[in-house]
């Protein structure tokens, strides 16, 4: 139990400083970041490693971005062996529907809310 | 004692090292913090319903943490820890959710719809876009290799 939590924190803390490390040598945005790591998430899911890595490491690959490009993806595929070609249409939004509803409704919801206090 | 020339010399060549070292640092503590309460929540939606399959869980936990991600973002906590965590901070799925409410409520006195709604996919639309496109890509090409197959 705590040794999963050590295991989460390094691989997910792994994850984030090599993301950091990109910013620090490129000067990429947080968009181009983003993307890259969903890009990563995407590749691992298909290519079948990243079940191994989430045996190991849990949240700590989950929770950063390459979570969702793994849901993304692993959706597609298991909507393609369900209902052949349109399922890897369905599949991938499917599997993300409820990381992207509750993004965009929470989003809009504490926007309304809340008022801007810091400069972005 | 350096003299003045020589000690900015100095200083430049070792004051951004140092403050890189420090991002990377700050990334990964952070980055794997929220990683850890991630874990948190899974476990606890686990301990909750013990039925529910993995994919629920997951579900339930990516839910959870945008919903934090959205919910520190509007009391601007999250922008904070964003100004010393950079990649701890964006990488993470609460980063996701920090795109979307940041730019939503800094261009709200754009009004509703050119304001809240368009800017709100200003970081995640690039994010919905490629995730989308390179899966269905990934989908067509696993039913040609089955096809192939």
């Amino acid at each position: 139990m705590l040794l999963t939590y050590l295991q989460v924190f390094l691989v997910g803390g792994a994850v984030c400083m090599l993301g950091q490390l990109l910013i620090n040598l490129t000067k990429m945005t947080s968009a181009k970041i983003l993307v890259t790591f969903l890009l990563i998430g995407v590749l691992l899911e298909a290519i079948g490693v990243f079940d191994e890595i989430k045996d190991f490491a849990h949240a700590g690959i989950t929770i950063p971005i390459t979570g969702f490009g793994s849901t993304l993806a692993k959706g597609a595929i298991e909507g393609v062996e369900k209902e052949g070609l349109l399922g890897a249409l369905t599949g991938g939004m499917k599997a993300a529907a409820a990381g992207l509803s509750s993004a965009i409704f929470f989003g809009f919801v504490i926007s309304l809310i809340f008022k801007a206090k810091t400069k972005v | 004692m350096i003299s003045r020339t020589e000690y900015n010399e100095l200083n430049a060549k070792l004051a951004p090292k140092s403050k890189e070292g420090r991002t990377l640092l700050f990334a990964f503590l952070v980055g794997g913090l929220i990683c850890m309460i991630g874990q948190g929540f899974s476990d606890l939606f686990k301990l909750l319903l013990p039925k529910s399959d993995e994919k629920v869980i997951g579900q339930l936990t990516s839910t959870a943490m945008i919903f934090l991600g959205a919910l520190l973002t509007g009391f601007g906590i999250y922008d904070r820890i964003g100004k010393y965590a950079g990649g701890g901070s964006i990488i993470p799925i609460t980063g996701f959710a920090n795109s979307v409410v940041s730019p939503a409520m800094e261009y709200r006195s754009e009004g509703m719809i050119f304001g809240v709604m368009c800017k709100m996919f200003v970081v995640a639309g690039p994010i919905i876009v490629s995730g989308i496109a390179s899966s269905v890509a990934v989908g067509f090409v696993y039913r040609l290799i089955g096809a192939i197959k």
